[in-house]
């Protein structure tokens, strides 16, 4: 059918995640299209940070699995693996809905610590990076040259010595990016990426998510609330209301699916049995 | 006068400086005018002592203290101190100057002390500068742990304590020597370390600082009542003083002064402790300045300013919090075990809270992660009131009130720029401490 | 069976110190969120102020018990008045101006806090114990001594029924203030959302300052209890009785008020069954190991609300 059908980087089977009584998500499943760019989208409250944390590590779903399947193809169930696993062996990363940077480390640190687990084999787990062996300042080199090669391409690299709590918000933004890129990633999860950008820094970030797209052939799945964003650059669009997906497509057919049209807008009370008997329920 | 310039709005004031008096009075009324104490030679019969000169002098301090304080916050939101704010920037290097200075300071001043006040004169103070540097080196060990990882440690005396009788015990029962101790004591230390942080790391902050204080007390409490194996309250007397590598420091054939064709001296031993602190303190500070560059030491600082963040690139809190406790502890088996060697006897005596508090208040005053603010501040808070003896009672006091006033006023301490562990440009400038914060891991 | 139930009715009675005092913690925590290391020593200066009040007003047992009553009562008042006069000028210099400042720095003065009001009552009251002749004395003896009078007695003193009474009353009349005045509103608000709180008219500055100050108010009392209870007092009984007490909040679950008072009850119990059937010198051991053991296996406690981690 879709192409995210075929060869999915990461598969998505009935979660569910409960709080108490409360249910966040309930048997969601789709898929994200290896190489494609997904958009996650539906109304406050609707439960697509709650997914995120849930692919990423921070809540253990209480039904449903997570599959993700790297560039080795080789399988990860991301619901059972301890959470920094999931950057490190699975190859997912992310950012944050309210930026977290290591504030008081310069940005090149920032970056730096993203490649803390190639880092820390290559010094042979601190020993060998006390003794200052070759092969650990080799891999340090390469780990700068990567962090800079980053600091570039986010346009950040004359500010790469500064703190990175002295940078404005949207290059935070970006330097969020760069870092969870810097962790070498298969997939990457922007939790609203534009949130809070003028329009010439949104514009910016969509060129910077095709880049990586293309350059890097990292998927990449993404929160977003401003449409702008997500017609123009996804591919595929999953909408979610109340924690129960509701739509399922291209933007075209989202932008035109009655029942996102109606979690979105609201209806008229009279003419809820009508659009209900549109959309089927 | 300038106060032409600036309208103070004096009625308020004086009102503020009021109520804080009245405040004052009632705080002081009953715990500072009067003291209950116990009469001697009438039983145990309680009288009460009125002291109101010294009520009422608290009073007037506190009015006076807090016009004051008003004035001073009128002046600057006028912005009579902006020139000063200007050298600021000179201030960042500070670390720079001072580093080769204290070092030279600390290798030359034992001689310099012999030199000027002769063998006999000299010894109490390179005793103090020996008691300085123990608390500098333990100052570093807890920086690890407090300053770098951001993990309140209420607790770090008790590694002081597992490395003071590791080295005791191991020497009374299996009468092994200074030099093979030492590692092990170390060694025990961290195991202990690891030990107590594996359940207690993932707790979040707070809980983990009580929960600290509470294995400190624990580990006080057994070494009070086994008695058996610790010797309870009484302690281990007789622990083997260290040698020069097998050589004693011992009168004639076979000693320290013989080998090397000295004179015989009791200073001999005195110097020895010094330089032996002196070094591993240094051996703390070079392993951790070291350790800040490596990966290790940047996840431990990225730890300290946000753990979620941490845990979605990848890096393992609980294995990297371990490192900086075990490693912490294990100076502070190292300074434990040359403590012990040192004195010659130990108790729990010397592993109560309050040392917790003492080293806790040398990183705090020093400006968390700072490594030259512990040094200052260990000399000054240990030196100063060893020199003054007579205000030795008022210590505890003194270091509780600036704990919390060096928050309130600079929460990073007096010393507080923050150099960046890598850097592109090669005069990377310092980070000042107003950035340095923590997130809410 | 006579031993148990003196061990019962003996940790029925130090639970109820503990419950007080573990209240202000937990009202503390629930507000702000953090510990206030600092609560510890309120109790004791509370209890100091008591005992200076006691000698300074010559009350002795000697003293008609219509007076003594009467003096106690007034004892009472005016250490817990005194007392949250205590609390509120360590929130004001030591925690208030650090709202928003990095997570370790309120953790630091309130160490400080600690350290300083330890040392000041040392300095000014001197270290040695302070000893009170019993003020009340007299007891039930719920059982008599057996047939030959070997049997163990079971008392009941006046003092204990003092306590759990003082201690029942309190309770009940601060549920219904949390529970039904405008305060109490305001507390909970802040405790659901302090900048919102803030938004609709709440004075949250005030707020938290009245928290601490009916802390330290329970404090006081706890205070005058123990020094009643034992008799003997000395400026460092705030740091055990403070461990012990947040022990006992948290076993309770933090930030609710029936946790607090419950888990108070089981540490009372806990210390006193382990000192009357195990060892003395361990009970302090059996204390903070629970203070562990409770953190690292449950640390929503019995009656707390697990927490969900913000990301």
């Amino acid at each position: 059918m879709s192409q995210w059908n075929h060869n999915p980087v990461l598969k998505v089977e009935h979660l569910t995640m409960r709080f108490g009584g409360l249910t966040a998500v309930g048997d969601l499943s789709f898929n994200v299209g290896r190489g494609d760019i997904t958009a996650l989208i539906g109304p406050n409250g609707a439960g697509k940070t709650t997914v995120f944390n849930c692919i990423t590590g921070f809540y253990r779903p209480t039904e449903g699995r997570l599959v993700m399947r790297g560039g080795d193809n080789e399988a990860h169930l991301l619901e059972r693996l301890p959470d920094f696993m999931i950057s490190g062996v699975a190859k997912v990363a992310r950012t944050f809905q309210n930026i977290r940077l290591f504030g008081g480390m310069t940005l090149l640190e920032n970056l730096m610590v993203a490649q803390h687990r190639p880092l820390m084999a290559a010094s042979s787990w601190t020993v060998g990076g006390v003794l200052g062996l070759r092969g650990f300042r080799s891999a340090e080199k390469e780990a700068i040259e990567r962090a800079k090669y980053w600091l570039e391409r986010t346009k950040l690299i004359d500010r790469a010595d500064a703190p990175a709590a002295d940078l404005p918000y949207g290059d935070q933004r970006r330097l969020e990016i760069a870092r969870a890129m810097c962790t070498g990633p298969e997939l990457l999860c922007l939790d609203e990426p534009a949130a809070g950008l003028n329009p010439k820094e949104s514009l910016e970030l969509n060129e910077l998510l095709s880049y990586i797209r293309k350059e890097h052939h990292t998927s990449i799945l993404l929160i977003e609330h401003d449409m702008s964003v997500v017609m123009e650059i996804s591919d595929h669009v999953v909408v979610l209301d109340y924690g129960v997906k509701i739509s399922d497509g291209t933007p075209d057919f989202v932008k035109n699916d009655p029942h996102v049209i109606a979690a979105y807008l609201g209806v008229d009370d009279d003419e809820v049995d009508s659009v209900e008997q549109e959309v089927g329920l | 006068m300038e106060q032409s310039q600036t309208s103070f709005n004096w009625e308020t004031l004086l009102k503020d400086a009021a109520l804080a008096a009245l405040i004052a009075a009632l705080l002081a009324g009953v715990m500072l005018g009067l003291r209950v104490d116990v009469a001697s030679g009438r039983g145990a019969e309680l009288y009460l002592e009125y002291r109101w000169p010294l009520f009422g002098a608290a009073v007037v301090a506190v009015f006076v203290g807090r016009l004051l304080m008003g004035v001073y916050y009128a002046l600057r939101e006028s912005g009579q101190f902006e020139a000063r704010k200007k050298n600021k920037s000179e201030r960042q290097n500070v670390e720079g100057y001072l580093k080769p200075l204290f070092l030279l300071l600390a290798f030359a001043l034992p001689f310099v002390l012999l030199a000027t006040l002769g063998a006999r004169g000299s010894r109490q103070y390179i005793d103090l500068a020996t008691l300085v540097l123990t608390y500098v080196m333990l100052g570093w060990g807890l920086n690890i742990v407090v300053g770098l990882a951001g993990l309140l440690d209420l607790g770090y005396v008790a590694f002081y304590a597992v490395g003071a009788y590791s080295y005791a015990l191991l020497a009374q029962y299996f009468g092994f020597s200074f030099w093979i101790c030492l590692p092990l004591a170390g060694i025990l230390a961290a195991f202990w370390g690891i030990i107590l942080g594996f359940p207690v790391l993932r707790l979040r902050g707070d809980y983990l600082a009580i929960v600290t204080l509470a294995f400190g007390e624990i580990i006080r409490v057994v070494l009070l009542n086994w008695y058996e194996f610790t010797g309870g309250p009484d302690g281990i007397s007789r622990i083997p003083r260290p040698s020069f590598f097998g050589l004693e420091f011992k009168r004639g054939e076979g000693g320290f002064a013989d080998f090397f064709g000295l004179d015989y001296s009791s200073v001999h031993r005195i110097l020895f402790l010094y330089f032996l602190i002196l070094i591993l303190a240094l051996i703390t500070n070079f392993v951790t300045m070291r350790l800040r560059r490596l990966p290790i030491g940047r996840a431990w600082e990225a730890l300290r300013e946000d753990e979620i963040a941490c845990r979605s690139l990848g890096i393992n809190t609980t294995n990297t919090k371990l490192t900086a406790f075990a490693l912490g502890a294990m100076f502070g088996g190292f300074a434990g075990s040359f403590f012990a060697t040192r004195q010659g006897f130990i108790s729990p005596e010397s592993f109560t809270f309050m040392e917790s508090a003492v080293i806790l208040a040398i990183v705090v005053l020093g400006g968390l992660g700072s490594q030259i603010g512990v040094v200052i501040a260990a000399v000054v808070m240990i030196g100063g009131f060893e020199l003054f003896r007579e205000f030795e009672e008022y210590r505890m006091l003194v270091f509780g009130l600036l704990m919390v006033v060096i928050m309130v006023w600079k929460p990073r301490g007096l010393i507080s720029t923050r150099a960046p562990s890598v850097a592109l440009s090669k005069n990377a400038k310092g980070i000042s401490a107003d950035l340095v914060e923590e997130g809410h891991g | 069976m006579e031993y148990f139930l003196q061990q019962l009715i003996n940790g029925v009675t130090l639970g109820s110190i503990y419950g007080l005092i573990a209240i202000g913690y937990t009202m503390v925590y629930g507000i702000i969120g953090m510990i206030n290391f600092a609560h510890g020593d309120i109790f004791m200066i509370g209890s100091f102020i008591a005992l200076i009040l006691v000698v300074a007003l010559g009350i002795t047992a000697a003293t008609p018990v219509l007076m003594l009553v009467l003096a106690l009562g007034l004892v009472l008042v005016l250490a817990m008045a005194l007392t949250a006069v205590w609390g509120w000028s360590v929130e004001r210099i030591a925690y208030r101006p650090l709202r928003g400042s990095f997570r370790l720095a309120p953790l630091i003065t309130a160490i400080g806090a600690s350290i300083t009001l330890q040392n000041f009552v040392q300095l000014s009251q001197g270290a040695r114990n302070k000893p009170l002749q019993p003020l009340i004395s007299g007891d039930f003896q719920l059982t008599d001594g057996g047939a030959d009078g070997s049997a163990f007695i079971v008392n009941l003193s006046y003092v204990q029924i003092l306590i759990v009474l003082t201690t029942v009353t309190l309770m009940a009349g601060f549920t219904y203030l949390i529970n039904k005045t405008s305060l109490g509103r305001s507390q909970r608000a802040c405790e659901q959302d302090r900048k919102m709180a803030a938004l609709l008219g709440v004075n949250v500055d005030r707020t938290i300052s009245l928290t601490f100050v009916m802390g330290a108010m329970l404090a006081a009392v706890a205070g005058v209890m123990f020094l009643l209870y034992y008799g003997v007092i000395d400026f460092y009984i705030g740091f055990l009785a403070g461990v012990k007490a947040f022990t006992a909040a948290v076993l309770g679950g933090i930030g609710s008020l029936p946790g607090a008072m419950l888990g108070g009850l089981l540490i009372g119990l806990i210390e006193t069954f382990w000192s009357g059937y195990f060892s003395v010198e361990y009970k302090d051991v059996a204390a903070f190991s629970i203070l562990a053991i409770v953190l690292i296996f449950m640390p929503e406690g019995l009656l707390g609300k697990p927490e969900v981690e913000k990301v």
